[in-house]
């Protein structure tokens, strides 16, 4: 189809098609650059009879507001105690795994396999009341060490996954042969192996960070107290605000730009390798 | 591939010595690697799960919080889940918004693709970067920015509407609260199907296409029998997921009743636990409906985990 596109000179039903496609991608980024647009607004402008479409003459206040609050801080260093233990938790068990199940033949390996497909498959939803009473009953309500077990249980399974095609990938008969030329297994695994599976490594490793870092359902369950809140809860309770009173929408929007943009960020730089994990034994035909 | 080099190595005369170790590794090594996760994994999951289970059989409220144990009543919380009109309505509305959602994200994920693939490379380029920049947003972010923009006084969806529209409420009214709620999750979900299935369409061969229209078959002829059946195989998959995604959807509907919506006619499955376990201490209930979202969710798995399996091959 790529070579019969690229044949054909601007025919008009293409240039119309083109035209709506850009039409169309502008419409469903507008509210990310509004995000962007309205945390450099002053809030008398955001709140005036006609919207501003473009932040001329905005300035870094909002931002400024919202760091003097104090309470980001406290919500960014939970989200990052929080995430930084679950992508390390994550990443050490299942690189275990998936090592385990890509290189060696067990006892048990389809059922394992098999169990973490369908663990992934588990909603938070319908879990969430357990492990609340769970986390009650062994005193880790409002702790980030208790949250950062639940997010790595959460996220292992896919990782797992996502491990395993990467170990695979590399053939073990580098590693014989590093053997064969005097190599131990061990050896021959951290020279030869390990640093072939460094991507592999860096996009799991990325896939958790995004999961930890954007939870809500969970969080919202175990982390009630003001102090051990992360920045998807500390973001919410500008929200319940607004049903009550009139709401800084700047400041607001200055707030989620500050969530936003790290994730969108390492988004971008993995969201290849996440698609074709989720779809690839569809695409392959 | 471990067993093939096993096979043909000997035929080099290498030691022999270090080739057996290679074959042989400790029989318990794979083991021991997965005893991390897995301990992990029945803690963090299992345990919950098992938990969950055994309360859903008990009457388990807000006394036994305060250390009365809990009655063993059986069947009672699930059979007071199917009599009850008002969890009824959780259940259907959950459905309903879910196969709504699904077959609105698949169908505009699926005509994205094709205008992708229809237009010139700069317009594909801003259509997918725009497409990015909308599935990377965490959801309270995004959640936040769409309040704004349906905001009763300043809103921009309400300037657009025009005077008619000033002031007015969209969470209000529990039908137009599903409807901005729908918008929401579609605006999510659609980039992961768009390209999906615009990566199914890069299989799709153009001769055999301009062959098909050589014989005279049109735009839809060449849809419906061409690209359809090829795509078919990603088209379950994603459809699965997104109905799976949106049977579970939490955040959203959360963060919009937050903003000062009626909860009895606006809960979905994973609120009303929410609302009925941690919010009204009824335990016993909340366990038996998380069960049910549970079961249902792994029946919907079923066909997907098999589908990850057969590539495995």
């Amino acid at each position: 189809m790529a070579a019969n596109t690229a044949k054909d000179p601007l025919r008009p039903g293409k240039a119309f098609a083109s035209v709506f496609a850009i039409l169309i991608g502008l419409a469903w980024v507008f509210p990310v650059y509004w995000m962007f647009s309205s945390s450099l607004l002053p809030n008398m402008t955001l709140t005036s009879s006609t919207p501003t479409f473009f932040p001329f003459g905005g300035s870094l206040a909002n931002f400024e507001a919202v760091f003097a609050g104090g309470t980001f801080f406290t919500a960014l260093r939970n989200s990052l105690v929080v995430t930084l233990l679950a992508v390390a938790f994550c990443l050490l068990f299942a690189f275990c795994a998936a090592l385990a199940i890509s290189r060696y033949k067990f006892k048990g390996r389809t059922s394992f396999v098999l169990a973490i497909l369908f663990i992934q498959m588990l909603p938070a939803e319908g879990l969430f009341i357990a492990q609340y009473k769970m986390m009650s009953s062994m005193n880790l309500l409002n702790n980030v060490i208790g949250l950062a077990i639940l997010y790595t249980a959460a996220v292992v399974p896919f990782t797992v996954w996502m491990l395993r095609g990467f170990v695979a990938g590399i053939p073990a008969d580098l590693e014989e042969a590093a053997m064969v030329d005097g190599c131990t297994r061990t050896q021959a695994f951290f020279k030869i192996t390990f640093p072939l599976l460094a991507p592999g490594l860096v996009a799991s490793g990325v896939y958790a960070f995004l999961q930890a870092w954007n939870e809500f359902t969970i969080a919202l369950v175990i982390m009630s107290e003001e102090s051990v809140r992360t920045l998807p809860l500390w973001l919410r309770t500008f929200i319940q605000a607004s049903a009550t009173r009139e709401t800084d929408w700047g400041q607001v929007m200055a707030a989620s730009t500050l969530v936003a943009v790290p994730v969108i960020v390492f988004f971008l730089i993995v969201q290849g390798r996440l698609t074709s994990g989720l779809v690839a034994g569809a695409v392959k035909g | 591939m471990a067993k093939q080099t096993a096979a043909t190595a000997p035929a080099l005369k290498p030691p022999q010595v270090r080739l057996s170790k290679i074959n042989r590794p400790g029989r318990f090594t794979p083991y021991v690697l997965l005893v991390p996760a897995i301990v992990v994994l029945l803690v963090a999951l299992a345990y919950p799960v098992g938990w969950q289970i055994v309360t859903s059989l008990q009457h388990y409220g807000l006394k036994q919080q305060f250390g009365q144990p809990p009655e063993f009543v059986g069947a009672e919380n699930y059979l007071s889940i199917f009599s009850d009109v008002q969890i009824w309505a959780v259940i259907i509305r959950s459905i309903l918004f879910c196969l709504v959602n699904a077959v609105l994200t698949v169908v505009i994920g699926v005509l994205l693709s094709l205008l992708m693939n229809a237009v010139t490379k700069t317009a594909r380029l801003v259509l997918q970067i725009s497409l990015l920049f909308a599935w990377a947003m965490p959801v309270v972010a995004a959640m936040t920015v769409w309040l704004w923009l349906f905001n009763w006084h300043h809103g921009v969806v309400n300037w657009l509407l025009g005077d008619s529209f000033t002031g007015h409420n969209w969470l209000e009214d529990p039908l137009s609260f599903f409807m901005v709620a729908t918008i929401i999750v579609v605006w999510m979900s659609v980039p992961f199907v768009a390209f999906s299935v615009y990566a199914g369409l890069t299989q799709v061969s153009g001769e055999v296409l301009e062959a098909a229209q050589l014989d005279g078959a049109d735009g839809f002829k060449r849809f419906t029998n061409i690209i359809l059946p090829m795509i078919r195989p990603v088209l379950m998959i994603v459809f699965l997921l997104q109905i799976i995604w949106d049977l579970r959807v939490f955040t959203q509907i959360q963060m919009l009743q937050d903003a000062g919506a009626d909860y009895t006619s606006t809960n979905l499955l994973g609120t009303f636990i929410y609302r009925t376990g941690v919010g009204a201490g009824d335990f016993g209930m909340a366990a038996a409906m998380s069960v049910f979202v549970l079961i249902l969710t792994m029946a919907l798995s079923a066909p997907y985990v098999r589908s990850l399996i057969k590539e495995e091959g």
